[in-house]
């Protein structure tokens, strides 16, 4: 295979694909079973190492995907941002210790997943799945932040048109032909993912408690509402 | 006002004898499925003691219940709205397996298999979760009947503003003391649980108030088991799902009372209707602490006053709801006889699961409670309560329990029962007189017709007498065909997919 008819297909069919399982996945999982929803916490079994793995790992993941997000919806406000190299630097330095965190997270929830005999034992084929395919993907950001440095700057000018090529249904994949190996393998990877997402443990972030923030205290149901709204 | 009908119970501790039977009923329907092995949505305590989880009723660990701020507002010891942000990765008031047991069960097939030795083959025990042997630390009801007092009772929370007299007195050997405290979901009037829910799967059913968990919505952040100061939401370690007794709805809407209630073989247990303003729940549960137990009563309404009667119409409530709450025994012991107390008011929820304060037994400190039993049968002296307030159950104690530490509605209810049962000496026994016992009855706030009618509920009641359940109207939902033997070791009614933990 070329290494163009290779690009193709990983950069301009295999997101589609993805995209697809995700959608249909996620929303069929939602309509046919409802129940199997949940974070699948096993704070309940260990209670103590869960808080070094589990906190770092979420706030460095979240920090790291909301990096990605702006600089894709605003690349020129980054660009501008980076104009002088001590901004640039601090945004750096910042989303690698992002990335670092996410890292030291995901160890600390391999290490526990596998020396709690408790734990070990909710956990699924699909979570080690999961866990190897998270694995791959912050190692990789994480060396590709070390030994392709600036990355806030070309993802900007590389990564943003591409996948808003992606968006717009007409994938110029030749944004990705020049980019390192690393960076490709985190792409790949990324959308791997998103394929995986609706099958795994990942469908929580999808139901998150949002409604929470805004409902009153007290939920009651009824079967024959009465004539009158209760209040 | 705002008329809802509420299924209430009353346990009357007097007449429980720690027999566990409710328990067993409760395990053998619900909870004997993977990953609710070490569920106990009805347990049976001995008090004092730690309880189950150990020192659920100690609020500065678990963080159960609502606080009221300085502003007058009640608030969420555990998570806010403000706080589920912060909590949802690891929550930090979360009981672990460790404070409830790991449940096992036994490798049998070592008696059978073991090697040729010089001793006997025990089974072993094997933990239900990881399928290894398993040095059993503690389990359900390890402090039963005063067991290791030493480590368990004497933590009690409840022992807080006892004299050391006291707590010496309750451990002291020949004058220990100890009672049952049977516990399931109190479907409180202000769920903790509900409030807290991120997802919005707990919720009260408008009908009769039960409250339930929808585990379609349910996503296991188990905020609502940090938020039940009763601790009576578990969770399911292998489902990822909480659950919770759900008094038996299906049992209910078919007319028949709850496993527990059934199986009561001490006939402690009471459940009928209350219709009360749901309007005014808030206001209640803000009241002060010494004012709870009253706010809360004033919250239930006469079911037979017109203006009551007409008003749940307007709301809703079916004729036949009216009827049954007309007869509902709970409304008798609760309200009319303010006997029935809720347990641990100052959580601010407002349980619709009451107690009645036990009695027994009434050996006085006076006595040395050594066999010298002089003067507390048949010495009347001026003060005719007197052995109450040197009961070998300290008041304070039954307070903390069942009046936020105030001793007042608990003595209420204790003197009462003293003077019905001194009552009923006179007309049985003969060896109390009449006027000693009129006298008693009226310094207890009781009258020769009331003392008939608890005496009737409490030692003569039928089983149509402790359990009036409202028609739910629902009949034609339950699918009476079905054969109950399926649902054994299922998840329950109304599940298509086998609840297997997702991918």
């Amino acid at each position: 295979m070329s290494s163009t008819a290779l690009d193709l297909l990983l950069f301009a069919i295999l997101p589609y694909v993805a995209l697809v399982v995700f959608l249909l996945g996620t929303v069929g999982r939602y309509w046919n079973r409802p129940f199997s929803y949940s974070s699948y916490s096993s704070q309940f079994l260990e209670n103590r190492f869960h808080f070094w793995a589990l906190v770092p790992f979420h706030y460095g993941i979240l920090t790291v995907l909301a990096g990605h997000i702006v600089a894709f919806l605003v690349p020129r406000g980054i660009l501008l941002w980076n104009g002088q190299p001590l901004r640039l630097y601090i945004l750096e330095a910042s989303a690698l210790a992002a990335g670092l965190l996410t890292l030291v997270g995901l160890v600390a929830i391999t290490v526990r997943r596998l020396g709690e005999p408790k734990v070990k034992i909710v956990t699924s084929r699909m979570d080690w799945t999961v866990y190897t395919l998270l694995m791959l993907q912050v190692v990789t950001g994480v060396l590709v932040a070390i030994l392709h440095p600036w990355g806030s700057s070309w993802f900007a000018a590389a990564a943003t048109p591409y996948l808003l090529s992606l968006l717009t249904f007409n994938p110029a994949f030749s944004f990705l032909t020049a980019m390192p190996f690393l960076v490709k393998l985190h792409i790949v990877n990324a959308f791997v993912l998103i394929g995986v997402f609706p099958f795994s443990r990942l469908v929580h972030i999808l139901v998150v408690p949002n409604p929470y923030l805004w409902r009153r205290p007290q939920v009651v149901r009824w079967y024959r509402r009465p004539s009158r709204q209760p209040i | 006002m705002e008329v809802r009908s509420q299924i209430a119970m009353v346990f009357h501790l007097d007449k429980c004898i720690g027999c566990h039977t409710c328990s067993i009923a409760c395990k053998n329907i619900w909870t004997d499925r993977k990953g609710t092995e070490y569920m106990w949505w009805n347990n049976v305590e001995t008090k004092p003691g730690t309880g189950f989880p150990t020192q659920w009723e100690n609020q500065d660990k678990y963080s159960g219940g609502w606080t009221r701020t300085e502003g007058g507002d009640l608030r969420l010891k555990s998570t806010d709205k403000a706080r589920v942000v912060t909590n949802i990765f690891h929550h930090p008031h979360q009981p672990s397996m460790d404070d409830y047991y790991e449940p096992w069960t036994y490798d049998y097939q070592h008696l059978f298999n073991a090697p040729e030795g010089q001793d006997q083959p025990t089974a072993i025990p094997i933990s239900m979760v990881t399928g290894k042997y398993l040095d059993i630390k503690a389990g359900p009801n390890w402090d039963d009947d005063l067991g290791g007092s030493t480590v368990y009772a004497e933590n009690d929370p409840n022992l807080e503003g006892l004299t050391d007299e006291q707590k010496g007195q309750l451990s002291a050997i020949e004058r220990l003391v100890f009672f049952y405290f049977p516990r399931i979901c109190n479907h409180c009037l202000n769920p903790s649980c509900v409030a807290a829910c991120p997802s919005g799967a707990l919720y009260k059913r408008g009908e009769d108030g039960i409250v339930l968990l929808d585990q379609t919505r349910c996503r296991g952040w188990r905020s609502c088991i940090a938020a039940c100061p009763y601790k009576k939401v578990y969770y399911n370690w292998s489902t990822g799902k909480s659950e919770k007794c759900i008094l038996c709805f299906p049992r209910l809407e078919t007319g028949q009372a709850p496993a527990c209630f059934h199986s009561c073989v001490g006939r402690i247990r009471y459940l009928g209707v209350l219709l009360y303003d749901a309007s005014r729940i808030e206001e209640a549960a803000k009241s002060n602490l010494e004012d709870l137990v009253e706010a809360q009563r004033s919250l239930i309404l006469d079911p037979n006053d017109p203006a009551v009667i007409a008003a749940a119409r307007e709301s809703g409530v079916h004729e036949s709801v009216i009827e049954s709450a007309q007869k509902s025994p709970v409304y008798q012991f609760v309200k009319v006889w303010k006997m029935a107390l809720p347990p641990h008011i100052e959580y601010r929820t407002m349980p619709m699961l009451f107690y009645v304060p036990p009695m027994a037994p009434v050996m006085a400190q006076r006595t040395g409670g050594t066999g010298d039993r002089g003067g507390t049968v048949d010495g009347v002296s001026d003060d005719l309560f007197h052995d109450i307030e040197q009961a070998r159950v300290p008041m304070k104690f039954l307070a903390n329990l069942f009046g936020a530490g105030n001793e007042g509605p608990v003595r209420y209810a204790l003197r009462k029962q003293k003077a019905v049962r001194w009552y009923r000496r006179m007309l049985t026994v003969g060896d109390v007189d009449a006027a000693t016992a009129e006298r008693m009855l009226r310094e207890a706030d009781c009258t020769p017709e009331e003392a008939d009618a608890i005496y009737r509920l409490t030692s003569l009641c039928t089983f149509d007498d402790r359990f009036v359940i409202p028609p739910a109207h629902r009949e034609e939902a339950i699918e009476m065909l079905e054969d109950p033997m399926e649902h054994k070791q299922g998840a329950g009614f109304g599940f298509i997919a086998r609840p297997k933990r997702g991918e």
